[in-house]
């Protein structure tokens, strides 16, 4: 099969769901007529028709509520976010409404819904509008938060999603929809919560995951096996539930760990790993755990600011070379 | 009334003192019994408390100054009384101990405060130079170096702050030196000058006054330690501790030494003082020197109790938390080389005491038993006399003895 490219294999998990139980359905801004502001739900509409490809008005808040009452009542939407910046309008909605009300109502609704979107930092779009917010998500009890880095994991962990029966965060990236990957012929699925040891190795573990994994940790790994150090690499692919065994058993092997997002320092996804690695593998770690993230600051337009802003290849091979004590 | 707060004699041979940390500032009030400063002595770092209360008026000797015992360090006063009369008498009192130095002990003979300009152990450290006496290693280090029962503090780590990390203690297994021996930047072909600390000094001054007026002898006696070996197996097996070698030598000691008191005696100029009880010093290096924290009454003690009490004192004296009793008044002194690989060494004696015991390490090695060449396990030690109360034969029936205690360690379990 030939290699697709990262929204033609979201279309095709979207599609096949679509195909599948009637009960799913796609809203969101411009992705019905305009086939999608990137392109993801293109040929949708004309094959499932307006009932179940709906555009909606630029009112985040309105349409994740709406999306949220038809999940409780039966059915299965799919709700995107031009840009996961834009559902903080609907923060409300999806941390209040969607994360709580199974817990709330007793166990009387399910709200089997995914949000998704590109989310993280393009180029030059600057503050508002390229923010990496998994932590923030994953931060809330009753969701789940979904960031695949390869067309093969994204459409398996789509599919996967839209069956959950609670409620999802799926995050993509804008930079990764052209990305071109590999996918298995017919039906298949991921299940959430399971990593993946993308390389092997021995000397140090790397933990990265989504955009900032496919398009700079991988290089900065590929540096540094070319220099002798044996890298494992692990992507959790879910963010919440994580794959913490896979990393601490990886940990427990290499001994030292360095962890790269993209999002900000404070409070982040990998400062929750790190934690999790040194309670349960701290007679394993022969040096402090390493984290690459964004700076601390708002991400500014210009772009040499925003490159020394964002996670690099330098930072991640000085952080890895400061765990091997080779700095 | 401005009183003046002097430094105070925190050792019998302290001569001068560190200020570490002034933990009052000037003009900041001061009551009766608070800690005002931290001091460090030639053995270990101790708090003063205030004698009075008033308000701090003057830090005479700052953080990092050194100053003699007895000078001047600070004032307590009134807030806007004038002290310039006890600044005064104290500078008095420093020119007299100057113009005078044959009728005062040397303790007193430094003149005024001295601030000594270089970092003393407040100032932060260089990078690479560890900042306490705490031994840094990685969890990994210390749980490779438990497993495979090194002792961390003997391994020199190559991480930042000279931390024990894992290529070290494989280092330590292969027997190979590390590329990079210790963490200190090191330029090839300079030489550089390191003051002397407190304790430094001290060691200095004792083991040169030892060498020089003690006439030292010295007899070496090898023991087998295969019964010792099982022995400590066995109590290891049954309690809920981690008996050493040591414990069980201290313990051996404490009974021959009963049955000597010649060995367990005291120089003192024109008598010696033979002691019937058994106060153990027991060797402990640290970063810039080395302390003997004390066991005492050894005689009386089961080697379960010798085995925590050590603990605690090595634990305390690593980190200079020893009190001044706890390191001072022994009768005899043990050292232990052995976890080095050492065979034999000899020991200075530690005056006024008059015998030391140089422990080595225990080796695998071909004995002859009955007739047969087997593999043994023994220890060798040496024991440094001061021929001025302890003669040669003397010294050998001790090591006769404590040679046969080792080599039936059923001996030192009190059947009475």
């Amino acid at each position: 099969m030939p290699p697709v490219n990262l929204r033609e294999a979201l279309r095709q998990a979207i599609d096949e769901e679509m195909a599948r139980d009637d009960r799913v359905f796609l809203m969101g801004e411009e992705v019905a007529h305009y086939q999608g502001a990137y392109k993801v739900s293109q040929g949708l509409l004309q094959k499932y028709g307006e009932r179940r490809i709906i555009d909606t008005p630029i009112a985040e808040a309105g349409f994740a509520g709406i999306g949220i009452g038809a999940a409780m009542v039966g059915l299965r939407p799919i709700v995107e976010f031009m840009t996961w910046n834009f559902s903080l309008v609907a923060f409300d909605q999806i941390v209040n409404n969607a994360a709580k009300m199974h817990s709330m109502s007793g166990g009387h609704f399910h709200v089997p819904i995914v949000f998704r979107g590109p989310g993280g930092a393009a180029h030059n779009l600057a503050a508002t509008h390229s923010q990496a917010l998994e932590s923030i998500y994953a931060h809330v009890p009753g969701l789940k938060v979904v960031m695949p880095s390869t067309c093969e994991d994204a459409k398996g962990l789509l599919k996967t999603s839209i069956r959950d029966e609670n409620p999802v965060i799926f995050i993509e990236s804008e930079v990764m929809y052209g990305d071109k990957g590999e996918i298995p012929e017919g039906e298949y699925t991921i299940p959430l919560g399971v990593g993946k040891k993308v390389r092997e190795g021995k000397d140090i573990t790397i933990v990265s995951w989504a955009k900032v994994l496919a398009h700079v940790t991988t290089k900065a790994v590929a540096e540094l096996v070319q220099e002798g150090i044996d890298v494992e690499l692990i992507d959790p692919r879910t963010i919440k539930p994580m794959d913490y065994d896979l990393i601490v058993d990886s940990v427990k092997k290499t001994n030292r760990l360095v962890i790269v997002e993209e999002g900000w320092p404070f409070a982040g996804v990998g400062a929750q790993i790190s934690h999790e690695v040194t309670n349960r593998a701290f007679d394993y770690l022969d040096s402090p755990v390493e984290r690459v993230t964004q700076e601390d600051v708002p991400l500014p337009y210009a772009h040499n600011l925003e490159a020394a802003s964002l996670p690099s290849i330098e930072k991640i091979i000085r952080a890895s070379k400061k765990v091997l004590y080779a700095d | 009334m401005a009183v003046a707060v002097k430094m105070p004699k925190l050792s019998d041979t302290m001569t001068e003192g560190v200020i570490l940390k002034w933990l009052k500032k000037e003009g900041e009030k001061v009551t009766q019994g608070d800690i005002i400063v931290e001091i460090e002595s030639d053995k270990a770092d101790m708090e003063l408390e205030a004698f009075d209360t008033g308000t701090l008026r003057k830090i005479v000797v700052p953080e990092g100054g050194k100053a003699p015992i007895g000078s001047l360090i600070a004032v307590i006063g009134e807030p806007s009384e004038d002290i310039s009369s006890v600044l005064a008498s104290a500078s008095m009192a420093n020119v007299e101990s100057q113009a005078a130095p044959a009728q005062k002990p040397p303790l007193a003979a430094a003149s005024a405060p001295q601030v000594m300009s270089e970092p003393a152990s407040t100032a932060p450290a260089p990078k690479g130079q560890p900042t306490d006496g705490r031994i840094k290693a990685s969890p990994l280090a210390k749980r490779l170096a438990s497993e495979h029962k090194l002792t961390i503090q003997s391994i020199p780590g190559s991480g930042p702050l000279g931390r024990v990390i894992k290529r070290d203690i494989e280092a330590a297994l292969s027997g190979k030196i590390p590329l990079t021996p210790t963490s200190q930047v090191i330029t090839p072909g300079t030489a550089e000058e390191v003051s002397l600390s407190p304790i430094r000094k001290t060691i200095a001054k004792r083991m040169a006054e030892s060498k020089q007026s003690a006439p030292h002898f010295y007899v070496t006696i090898e023991a087998d330690m295969d019964a010792a070996i099982a022995f400590r197996n066995q109590l290891n097996n049954v309690f809920e501790a981690k008996i050493s070698f040591t414990d069980i030598i201290i313990k051996a000691c404490a009974s021959a030494l009963m049955r000597h008191p010649q060995v367990n005696a005291t120089f003192l100029g024109d008598k010696m003082r033979q002691h019937h009880y058994v106060h153990i010093g027991v060797a402990v290096a640290l970063e810039d020197g080395l302390v003997t924290p004390i066991l005492r009454n050894c005689e009386q003690k089961g080697i379960g109790r010798i085995n925590q009490e050590l603990r605690d004192l090595v634990d305390r004296a690593r980190n200079r938390k020893l009190k001044p009793d706890e390191y001072q008044g022994a009768t005899f002194t043990i050292s232990n080389l052995g976890m080095f690989g050492v065979e034999d060494f000899v020991a200075i004696i530690n005056p006024p005491e008059g015998a030391i015991l140089a422990v080595g390490a225990i080796l695998e090695k071909p004995v002859v038993k009955d007739g047969h060449v087997v593999v043994g396990h023994t220890m060798r030690v040496t024991l440094s006399s001061d021929h001025r109360i302890i003669d040669g034969a003397i010294a050998a029936r001790f090591l006769q003895d404590l040679k046969k205690m080792l080599e039936n360690p059923a001996a030192l379990v009190s059947i009475t």
